[in-house]
């Protein structure tokens, strides 16, 4: 019950939608469309509780056992807490209208939210800068090879290359649409097994790891 | 310690310090660097242009967090507005992350300024989240309402016309994912490879390069690349008289170029210095 | 200069400089602003799916819906559900039914799609077509091209030693591949400025308003 008969589960589910998207009878096509459009996505609506209950245990563990920073789960909560409110405080009677004017869902995610993540995500140009510098060195013919092409790249994908040398830009898109292009598409095509493979091993069973220890 | 130890050896917060004004001086005294269009931006711009009279819509995912903004935003406020401008109905969808929905709706708050004559519900609809990834794509090519059931707002989609009337794939023009993932590769499979509807990408510059062998299949039928790409759309916007607003990609460009110099001024110097520290140190 | 009288985009500045105070050192500042950015996420996530998919896609057909035949989402309702057994020591092992369902259906339906997208439209696109020499250069591009793919492929062959052809043909995958790398760390390069580029517009325009 706990090891076997989830493998079978997915060998038959796996198996099943392989073979559907050969067969056009409208049997298959109505179980395909029962499939997709709504189990499925009624059960992923579920897997949510996954993230949550991550982020739950791992802060109120933290508040619980009062390690270094406890105060900052705190703070995450806080934000949870706010988030919910202006989703769905304009229900509260007496408080609708205020958390509308004052907790406005659409505000907090355009001037909280968004220049958060935005701002977290632009350090890295500071220390991608600093990496320039420091790490990338042409020690070796192939890394002489990447640098080169890397400056190349830089310099012809915006405006300034274009007023040093008219056909840079055009150097530029030869270089992504045939050497860098080819080595793109060997890369992706070893990919592509590799993915067909682990799929293939998921439905046969033989890849158990997301169904986690027993 | 000789010239070059000690400059190796530098505080990076001084390195913070001058690509931070790299970034800051050309933001206030532009260059006015003209923009250059490639070929990916054209093919997908003249596509786009070519649905007008049509009676396709485009659908226009929001695939993308605020983590890649400043990249991605001003590609779909461009493609807004240039469906908008041409009358071409659109179907902006919120994607497939949470986080894009507030994206999106930034994206049309943006866009719609210029255009006081579109109506909600004939010349464009907004979709909100729903979780599956893969299944929604797939979903999309049975139906849009089967899918969603709802838009945004909570209008139920059989009484909107546009979504009336385009209810799956085949009365789709062009699915332009924005996103800095592989997401673009995900409906290139269930969209184009399973439905045939043709796909078009704005990608980060991170993952563009990736995604040139889809551009030579024509599995894309086009490609904006990073901010450079949201500024050659803005630039094309421009150059057929269509309202472009603040042109946030093409003001950044300037920047772009500066700090790019700067870091390959960097990579020179960073690299002038270890050769120079590695001959003393062998002849030593 | 035209600053801002709006409280939310100086909320959003502080919350800005607060994030970029990192850059001198780690600090309570930065602390709390990462924080309250992962609770937010949380929250608007939770909000989101609420109102744009369990109401339209599982109350109002369950709850408002007419046909029969609506109580049969009750089924994936109850897999759904068996998710919820990962809050029981005793019981989580329930949670494989609707794990093993759900990622042998998606598992099974990507397979001949990613043969179709990743191999056979791959492997047309690499092949030598008459189109593709209408001009020498053209010509020569495409047969650079097609060198690429194979090289490339034969250095990712582990199976045998690269010795004798394979490895020669290794060696000048190498070569592409180091173009490849060079290329993506290039655009990696630009990508990362432009988000910087992106948050100095929103200080000098929308807060100071130093640029228009």
């Amino acid at each position: 019950m706990r090891r076997t008969f989830p493998l079978v589960i997915a060998f038959i589910m796996g198996f099943v939608m392989m073979i559907q998207y050969f067969i056009p009878h409208p049997i298959s096509q109505k179980f395909y469309k029962i499939m997709v459009q709504q189990w499925l996505i009624i059960i992923s609506i579920f897997f949510y509780v996954f993230a949550w209950r991550s982020f739950g245990l791992y802060h109120i563990n933290k508040i619980k056992r009062r390690k270094e920073g406890w105060w900052a789960s705190v703070v995450a909560f806080v934000g949870v807490f706010f988030m919910l409110l202006a989703g769905f405080g304009d229900r509260i009677p007496g408080f609708g209208n205020f958390i509308v004017k004052y907790f406005n869902f659409d505000d907090l995610y355009n001037y909280m939210f968004a220049p958060l993540q935005a701002t977290m995500f632009s350090l890295l140009a500071f220390f991608i800068a600093s990496a320039a510098f420091r790490a990338f060195k042409a020690r070796t013919l192939e890394a002489t090879l990447l640098l080169v092409t890397a400056t190349i790249v830089m310099l012809g994908r915006v405006p300034l290359g274009a007023s040093l040398w008219k056909g840079l830009p055009e150097v530029v898109e030869w270089i992504l649409m045939y050497p860098n292009m080819a080595a793109q598409r060997g890369i992706m095509i070893g990919v592509g097994l590799g993915m067909i493979a682990t799929s293939l091993k998921i439905i046969l069973g033989i890849e158990r790891s997301y169904l986690g220890g027993d | 310690m000789g010239f070059w130890d000690r400059f190796l050896k530098i505080d990076r917060r001084w390195i913070f310090l001058v690509v931070w004004i790299a970034v800051v001086i050309p933001l206030i005294k532009p260059l006015g660097l003209p923009t250059h269009i490639t070929p990916p931006v054209q093919k997908l711009y003249d596509f786009i242009d070519d649905l007008q009279g049509e009676e396709k819509a485009v659908l226009l995912s929001f695939d993308f967090d605020p983590s890649t903004m400043p990249e991605l935003l001003p590609m779909g406020v461009a493609i807004i507005r240039h469906c908008f401008a041409k009358k071409i109905p659109i179907i902006v969808y919120g994607g497939l992350y949470p986080q894009g929905v507030g994206m999106a709706k930034m994206a049309i708050d943006m866009a719609k300024t210029d255009f006081p004559d579109i109506v909600y519900g004939r010349d464009y609809v907004f979709l909100g989240y729903v979780p599956g990834v893969s299944l929604v794509i797939l979903s999309i090519g049975e139906s849009i309402q089967g899918t969603f059931g709802n838009d945004y707002f909570g209008n139920r989609l059989d009484t909107l016309p546009l979504t009336m009337s385009v209810d799956n794939y085949e009365k789709i023009g062009i699915v332009v994912d924005l996103s800095g993932s592989s997401i673009p590769a995900a409906w290139i499979n269930y969209a184009y490879q399973r439905y045939g509807c043709r796909i078009g990408c704005g990608t980060t510059a991170v993952s563009a390069a990736q995604y040139y062998p889809y551009l030579q299949t024509g599995q894309f039928v086009g490609m904006l690349g990073g901010l450079k790409g949201a500024a050659e759309y803005e630039e094309l916007l421009e150059r057929n008289g269509i309202p472009t607003g603040r042109r946030e990609a093409t003001i950044g460009m300037d920047a772009q170029s500066v700090v790019h110099l700067l870091i390959i001024l960097l990579i020179i110097l960073g690299n002038i210095g270890f050769f120079y520290v590695r001959r003393r140190e062998r002849r030593v | 200069m035209h600053i801002s009288t709006n409280p939310w985009v100086w909320i959003a500045a502080i919350l800005t400089l607060a994030i970029y105070s990192f850059l001198y050192k780690d600090n309570p500042f930065y602390k709390f602003a990462e924080h309250l950015f992962m609770g937010l996420g949380i929250g608007y996530g939770a909000v989101i799916l609420w109102y744009n998919s369990i109401i339209p896609r599982l109350w109002n057909p369950l709850a408002h819906g007419t046909s029969p035949s609506r109580f049969y989402l009750l089924i994936p309702v109850a897999l759904g559900l068996l998710a919820l057994s990962i809050f029981s020591r005793r019981y989580s092992w329930l949670i494989k039914y609707p794990l093993a369902f759900y990622m042998g259906a998606v598992t099974g339906f990507s397979v001949p799609v990613s043969f179709e997208a990743y191999i056979f439209e791959q492997a047309q696109g690499t092949i030598l077509k008459h189109s593709m020499f209408s001009n020498p250069w053209l010509g020569i591009s495409n047969i650079i091209m097609f060198i690429g793919v194979i090289t490339t492929i034969t250095y990712f062959y582990f199976s045998k030693h690269h010795k004798g052809l394979l490895g020669k043909s290794a060696r000048v995958g190498i070569v592409y591949i180091m173009l490849a790398f060079g290329a993506s760390f290039g655009y990696t390069v630009m990508a990362r400025i432009s988000l910087l580029i992106g948050r100095m517009q929103f200080l000098l325009h929308d807060w100071l308003g130093i640029i228009k």
